[in-house]
């Protein structure tokens, strides 16, 4: 039996079948919408498949209803943890007007909510970069214990909101906590061709914090680090550069066709490593899940996808004359 | 009641209003110990200490990034962009971020933020630090554009912005900063956003103008009275979304309309003033709509005779507002 390495890091037993239940329900919750759209009846896609561990992990390091999240477009695992649901989600896919992110007015992946301390995100990437660091300068304003996650892509590091948040969060010791999820790939970019450096979290360094590389395809490893960084955030010891190492598992979108920039044999290369299949190993070897569990685990995600597909399939669009509505405060 | 410079205005404005709500604060380049390059913010970091009167890293896009994602939490930031010529790098930030964050999050989230930004030329700043920056920003719904041109609007629509629950782009013409004074209460008030002002009254020509030029329609126009012409002056005050009632009403009064600005012709706002008058009044008018603006290129030179060849001035508007009056 290989050692429990969860109960090193702090995690418990019942926290770590949690963290696999979440990275299951992101990823059914994607495929699902995969298959709909394929179908014809959502018109757009855009997928965590591959990130679900990174995102998942990271997510339990923080506390929700207390910090805050700036993410980006492949969140799914992580605003899951954060009180999404798969009803949220696919009613978000099916651009209704009860999505709680943007009542069906914005693509699916640009996550959002008050009430789940998900500040509103848009397209144009790392934007919210800046944005994270504002929360995290208002929290210490109002001397709120408040810890402040951002995300972004290893080609959005490259873009100058990173590198103008990052610096002013260096200046000002902000409790930011910068995740770039390095997939390998910018749509069809190669990372070799986004990046002179060795690696995302070597940019750090020009920030005066810390950066560290970890591997995303291991939720633990990611909780291990994310929790020292939100503790030196909550210590008043500032920001820490994040660079969790996966692979996005499918295209960039539902409307991209990877097969033109990258050969299949990578791509099931990289699938030997899927998170999903790796950390139920791991949790199989300890003991925590056995094939009766994972049936009644797997069952309860289809049923949560199945029952959030219908109902958001049911439920009324927004009305054509709301497009007028909210562009200033009434 | 004092009599105050526009820049004095300005900072009575954010004092009082960071005195009044401790949610106001202040951020930017050189914005504390040297209380901006203009002195806008002299003496704030005094009384409010460095947490609240930021000396930004320079960092155009950071400064108003941040600012948003403060103001999405509760906060009233108040940015200020050194030069209206150096917004550029923020356009991103302005444009994609606190523009659309109500519309995008279904009034879930809402900005709240101010972005000062000086602009306007007659000050020797060549290319960069001339620019009238205002027309790139009034096809923007979800923002609003101010440009006061009196003290007393100046200070009356900066803490209404401050107030305001979405963002504010509050351009200040550079040139009024220290050369246009005037009576400015001590007292709290504030001038409503989207509302245009009369600023003459007269009966045989319309001006409609704003910003510094305004000024220059003003003594045009009190030298055209000594000739017998009556000159009705509107003053703008908001570019964005514009006071259509009061431009119609402006505009019928006299039949005859010119709009002055100091940005560039094509695409300024005149154009679309013109167009508002056009939809609401044209059988009103007597003569064609007439525009006196900066010209056609990309800003104003270095050079003495050709930035007075670019800059608006009294007499260019006298004579623009002569011949239309006898159209």
């Amino acid at each position: 039996m290989t050692s429990k390495r969860h109960e090193e890091v702090g995690l418990t037993d019942a926290q770590v079948v949690d963290m696999y239940y979440y990275m299951l329900l992101a990823r059914k919750i994607d495929e699902r919408q995969w298959l709909l759209n394929r179908a014809g009846k959502v018109p757009f896609v855009i997928s965590c498949q591959g990130q679900e561990a990174a995102q998942v992990g990271a997510a339990f390091a923080l506390q929700p209803n207390k910090d805050f999240l700036c993410p980006y477009y492949r969140d799914l695992g992580l605003v899951l943890v954060f009180g999404q649901t798969a009803r949220d989600c696919m009613l978000s896919a099916f651009a209704k007007a009860e999505d709680p992110n943007s009542g069906g007015r914005q693509m699916p992946g640009h996550f959002g909510g008050k009430k789940f301390n998900i500040l509103t995100g848009s397209s144009p990437v790392t934007t919210q970069v800046p944005h994270a660091v504002g929360v995290a300068l208002a929290g210490r304003m109002r001397q709120e214990d408040l810890v402040v996650y951002t995300s972004f892509g290893e080609g959005s590091s490259n873009q100058g909101d990173f590198h103008e948040g990052a610096n002013f969060a260096g200046v000002h010791k902000l409790p930011v906590i910068f995740f770039c999820q390095n997939n390998k790939y910018a749509i069809s970019v190669p990372l070799k061709k986004q990046l002179a450096c060795e690696s995302v979290a070597d940019r750090a360094i020009g920030y005066g914090f810390p950066g560290y590389s970890v591997d995303g395809n291991d939720p633990i490893e990611v909780y291990r680090v994310m929790k020292e960084a939100v503790e030196r955030a909550r210590n008043g010891e500032g920001p820490t550069l994040i660079e969790a190492v996966m692979y996005r598992l499918v295209p960039h979108s539902s409307d991209d066709d990877d097969r033109v920039y990258r050969t299949r044999e990578e791509v099931e290369e990289a699938k030997k490593k899927d998170p999903l299949i790796v950390f139920a190993a791991y949790l199989r070897d300890i003991g925590l899940l056995d094939e009766e569990k994972e049936k009644e685990l797997l069952a309860r995600v289809q049923q949560e996808v199945d029952e959030a597909t219908e109902y958001a399939e049911q439920a009324p669009y927004p009305t054509p004359e709301s497009t007028l509505t909210h562009v200033y405060g009434e | 009641m004092a009599v105050i410079s526009y820049i004095d205005a300005i900072t009575m404005a954010m004092r009082e209003e960071m005195r009044r709500d401790s949610n106001v604060f202040v951020l930017g380049e050189d914005v504390g110990v040297r209380g901006g390059v203009f002195r806008a913010t002299v003496g704030l970091i005094d009384e409010f200490g460095e947490a609240r009167v930021i000396d930004t890293p320079l960092a155009e896009s950071a400064i108003v990034g941040v600012g948003i994602g403060a103001a999405a939490y509760g906060m009233r930031p108040i940015a200020e962009i050194q030069f209206a010529d150096f917004i550029m790098p923020a356009v991103n930030q302005i444009v994609s971020e606190a523009a659309k964050m109500r519309y995008r999050s279904n009034n879930d989230w809402t900005c709240p933020i101010t972005i000062r930004a000086p602009y306007g030329g007659g000050v020797h700043g060549a290319l960069y630090h001339s620019q009238s920056v205002e027309a790139m920003f009034t096809n923007v719904p979800g923002l609003k554009v101010v440009a006061p041109s009196t003290p007393y609007d100046a200070k009356g629509l900066l803490k209404a912005a401050i107030r305001d629950e979405d963002p504010v782009l509050f351009f200040e013409h550079k040139r009024c900063y220290r050369l246009i004074k005037g009576e400015v209460p001590e007292t709290d008030y504030t001038v409503p956003i989207g509302k245009a002002d009369v600023k003459r009254e007269g009966s045989d020509i319309t001006v409609i103008s704003y910003g510094l030029a305004l000024h220059f329609c003003l003594q045009a126009a009190e030298k055209l009275a000594q000739e017998g012409i009556s000159a009705h002056v509107l003053d703008l005050r908001t570019l964005y979304p514009l006071d259509k009632e009061a431009i119609a009403e402006a505009a019928s009064k006299t039949g005859k309309v010119l709009i002055v600005h100091e940005d560039n012709k094509e695409g300024g706002v005149g154009g679309e003033v013109a167009a508002i008058i056009a939809e609401k009044c044209l059988f009103d008018l007597d003569a064609p709509i007439k525009r006196l603006c900066g010209p056609d290129v990309p800003a104003m030179p270095y050079s003495p005779p050709m930035e007075k060849f670019f800059m608006l001035n009294p007499d260019k508007v006298y004579e623009a507002m002569k011949e239309l009056a006898h159209f």
